[in-house]
């Protein structure tokens, strides 16, 4: 089994930022965590009930409550900064030179739809793959996400990308890898009774591998 | 105070007459207007309710368990559930999704919240304030026989065709807008309409006890005066009284969709769906404060009492129930991080969510402050509570890891938040609420609880409550997705198996644990040592009248000269000072200090 608090390792350009907020997050909170329960233990084995001792008769210290008031506040202040960066860079903005595709999801499958030779996604030579993304490493790909009829997830758990996919709303999501192979693709939002079977395979080429896999792709 | 006073005082309260006549059984036990019966009646569905959620729980725990294995007795259930096999019968998926969302609607709504506003609003407030009744002790009746129709509803889906609701104790849609997604068409119905029946109940409750706590309190009974668990219990009154209507609005929106064609959440026809997630969510946020305040207000009772000193920071206690009551309002977003909402509007929704952060951190650091320099006595609702505040600490702090934006992106939908949700609701209020049974079951019944065997209870509750809860982080952190039928068809969770039976089994045993709490209460109200008025030494109001009170509460008002937790304090030479013990040189027929 394991207990482990370490997130399995990262494959795309903003993981590590994600990783690091959480282990900052991680020490912070554990070291709380240590520090009161820690806190807790020994107040109750030093003033538990003795017979002829009273306890003091003691209200409080507004010196006090202002002090754990204020750190806490700093605390979630540095950690609401430090997330906000990399908020913004993964949802709000979005990498020119990307490479587009469509991704639409429906009841329990996932379907690509990747720009032809001409690169440009709605025209004839487009073609598309079910329940597979395939892509190149080190070149960003921007989705737009669609689902024709309940909500989806769109998660790529290497990747740290989660999206849900909103019928009627186009919402786009991007990804850059940093490492080919073979990731998972699932859905993270229950969508009705094959909720559970609604994965694929994200494949990550280089970018030559990739060029070839898209000229058969497009011949056929 | 002069009689005429009193006398308007006691016809204020609701009918107050103190000579005893017997009522009819119908009305004194079915129909009752008494607070305190109705206070037990919800206690018995509640717990009823509990027990059915625990139920389905390890009906759900058994697949994750062991996906796809037969489930031994499983061939009782009918097909519709489970599909038989030459081996056994195996769960199916749409029966498996119902049982997701039953056992957290049932948990939420049918057990947690009528446990906590239900039964301690309706016990408390009254007594705890020096009142004879609640102010409208009819609407106190209707609550009641309100949410049993909404119970009945409830359990009844599960037989119609096509099962109980399976999209979610959230109903999201459009999944939920539709039998067509689902194959469940009457059963969302039924549980649509059920919510809504609750909702009623809820509101006429909270309308009485926020009347009853501004308009009903004793003589002396100041503001800052008020037990903490009676002010958590009027806080949480009036977000009820707020946040309800919105459900209703929307739940009756979405019957509408279901039934009669309209179109508020299905895209097809123009509906949004995030709407739905909006409006739920601005209910929802403070529903989860609805389920903890409360819990925080018994906490503090039972601690400061057990540990026989006042409560650290009084002021600042009630402060942050109100700041969080206040913040909890405007972070329900953080539900919403992933769903396609502005991105923008996620920054002011983390900001938000971690201000909230702030109050919850003071009532921790005033509950160990409590225990500085006490005179701690470990009795079985002083171990709930200590469990309380230990396991609020996990719950908290778990809560800034989803709070961050770029870190909610991974664990939002997996098992990190199922792991969350249960150190808060179980961790915090389960056992909250076992604190304030064991602490105030004398009152109700009139006999003290089995000691030994609440402390076994409390002990493997503990232990199998942690072995269950805990590792469902570690199952987040790894990936695994909540709400997931079969976990072993994604390759890279089926590492996870190992950790996923023992999780269930560790289930199994804090399930099996719970039959020591039944087997105490019913042992207790027949056989149980008859309890005094004030087994626990305590200040407050409710501990000056007989266990249990009689009809109409106190047999004179009580005249109020302090603050409830005056606990080992030198003007006595107890360890406790009744809020009504006149101060020293003081006459007892003196008149009462300005309210």
């Amino acid at each position: 089994m394991n207990w482990s608090w370490m997130l399995p390792e990262g494959f795309s350009t903003v993981s590590g930022d994600i990783d690091f907020i959480y282990y900052v997050i991680l020490w912070i909170t554990g070291v709380i965590f240590v520090g009161t329960e820690a806190l807790l233990i020994y107040f109750l084995v030093r003033y538990r009930h003795v017979e002829g001792r009273k306890a003091a008769f003691h209200h409080g210290s507004t010196r006090v409550e202002v002090v754990w008031t204020m750190i806490p506040l700093f605390i979630v202040i540095g950690l609401g900064i430090m997330s906000k960066g990399v908020w913004d860079r993964v949802k709000r903005e979005v990498p020119p030179g990307g490479l587009g595709y469509i991704v639409t999801a429906r009841q329990f499958e996932w379907n690509t739809t990747y720009p032809g030779p001409d690169g440009a996604l709605g025209t004839a030579d487009d073609f598309s793959t079910l329940n597979a993304l395939h892509a190149p490493v080190g070149r960003p790909i921007v989705l737009t996400l669609r689902a024709e009829d309940v909500l989806h997830s769109f998660f790529i758990p290497e990747f740290r990308i989660k999206q849900d996919a909103v019928p009627g709303r186009d919402i786009t999501v991007w990804f850059e890898a940093t490492q080919p192979g073979e990731y998972t693709l699932g859905c993270a939002e229950l969508c009705g009774i094959g909720h559970t079977t609604m994965n694929g395979a994200v494949t990550i080429y280089t970018a030559a591998d990739y060029q070839a896999w898209a000229a058969t792709q497009s011949a056929q | 105070m002069s009689t005429t006073e009193k006398e308007i005082l006691h016809a204020g309260g609701g009918g107050g007459h103190h000579e005893h006549h017997e009522l009819p059984f119908l009305r004194k036990y079915i129909f009752s207007t008494d607070h305190k019966t109705i206070a037990k009646q919800f206690m018995f569905v509640s717990l009823f309710f509990l027990v059915v959620g625990g139920a389905l729980a390890s009906l759900m725990r058994w697949q994750l368990g062991f996906p796809g294995q037969p489930m031994p007795g499983g061939g009782i259930l009918p097909d519709a559930m489970m599909a038989p096999t030459p081996d056994g019968a195996i769960m199916l998926p749409e029966f498996y999704n119902s049982l997701v969302t039953m056992h957290g609607t049932i948990m939420i709504f049918f057990a947690i919240m009528p446990l906590l506003v239900g039964v301690f609003g309706n016990l408390l407030i009254p007594l705890q304030i020096g009142a004879e009744d609640m102010a409208f002790p009819r609407l106190n009746m209707a609550s009641f026989w309100l949410a049993v129709p909404a119970g009945i509803l409830m359990l009844a889906s599960f037989g119609v065709e096509g099962g109980a609701a399976g999209a979610g104790w959230t109903s999201y849609a459009p999944l939920s807008s539709s039998g067509e997604w689902t194959g469940v068409y009457l059963g969302q119905q039924l549980w649509l309409a059920s919510l809504a029946v609750l909702g009623f109940s809820s509101l006429a409750g909270a309308v009485n006890y926020i009347s009853t706590v501004i308009n009903m309190r004793a003589p002396g009974m100041t503001w800052f005066r008020i037990p903490l668990a009676t002010w958590a219990l009027f806080i949480t009154a009036i977000l009820i009284l707020l946040a309800m209507p919105i459900l209703a609005g929307a739940l009756i929106m979405l019957l509408f969709d279901q039934t009669i064609g309209t179109a508020f959440f299905r895209p097809q026809y123009g509906g949004e769906p995030l709407l739905w997630q909006h409006l739920f969510w601005f209910f929802g946020h403070p529903e989860v404060y609805i389920l903890i305040l409360p819990a925080m207000g018994i906490t503090s009772e039972v601690l400061s009492n057990r540990a026989r000193k006042p409560i650290f920071g009084y002021h600042s206690m009630v402060l942050a129930i109100i700041g969080i009551a206040f913040l909890g309002w405007i972070v329900w977003g953080h539900h919403m991080f992933m769903s396609g909402m502005n991105p923008l509007l996620g920054t002011s929704f983390m900001i938000s969510t971690m201000a909230i952060a702030v109050p919850s951190a003071i009532k921790v650091f005033n509950w160990l402050a409590t225990l500085w320099k006490a005179d701690i006595h470990f009795d079985s609702p002083m171990l709930h509570a200590l469990s309380f505040v230990s396991m609020f600490i996990i719950g908290g702090l778990s809560g800034i890891f989803m709070a961050s934006t770029p870190v909610d992106m991974y664990i939002h939908d997996t098992y990190f938040i199922v792991a969350h949700i249960h150190y808060v609701l179980f961790g915090g209020s389960l056992f909250a609420i076992f604190a304030g049974i064991t602490f105030w079951f004398p009152k109700m019944f009139g006999r003290m609880m089995n000691e030994p065997l609440n402390k076994v209870h409390w002990a493997l509750t503990f232990v199998f409550y942690n072995l269950v809860f805990f590792p469902m982080h570690n199952l987040g952190v790894q990936g695994m997705m909540r709400r997931i039928y079969d976990f072993t068809q994604y390759d890279y969770l089926q590492p996870l198996q190992p950790m996923n039976r023992f999780i269930t089994i560790s289930a199994f045993l804090l399930v099996a644990s719970q039959s020591l709490f039944v087997i105490s209460f019913f042992w207790s109200i027949f056989k149980g040592r008859k309890a005094t008025d004030n087994p626990w030494d305590s200040n407050t109001l409710e501990w000056t009248v007989p266990s249990p009170p009689p009809h109409g509460n106190f047999a004179e008002i009580p005249v109020v000269y302090r603050g409830p937790y005056e606990y080992s304090s030198p003007e006595s030479d107890r360890d406790f000072l009744p809020q009504t013990e006149p101060p020293r040189g003081m006459p007892a027929s003196a008149p009462a200090p300005a309210t």
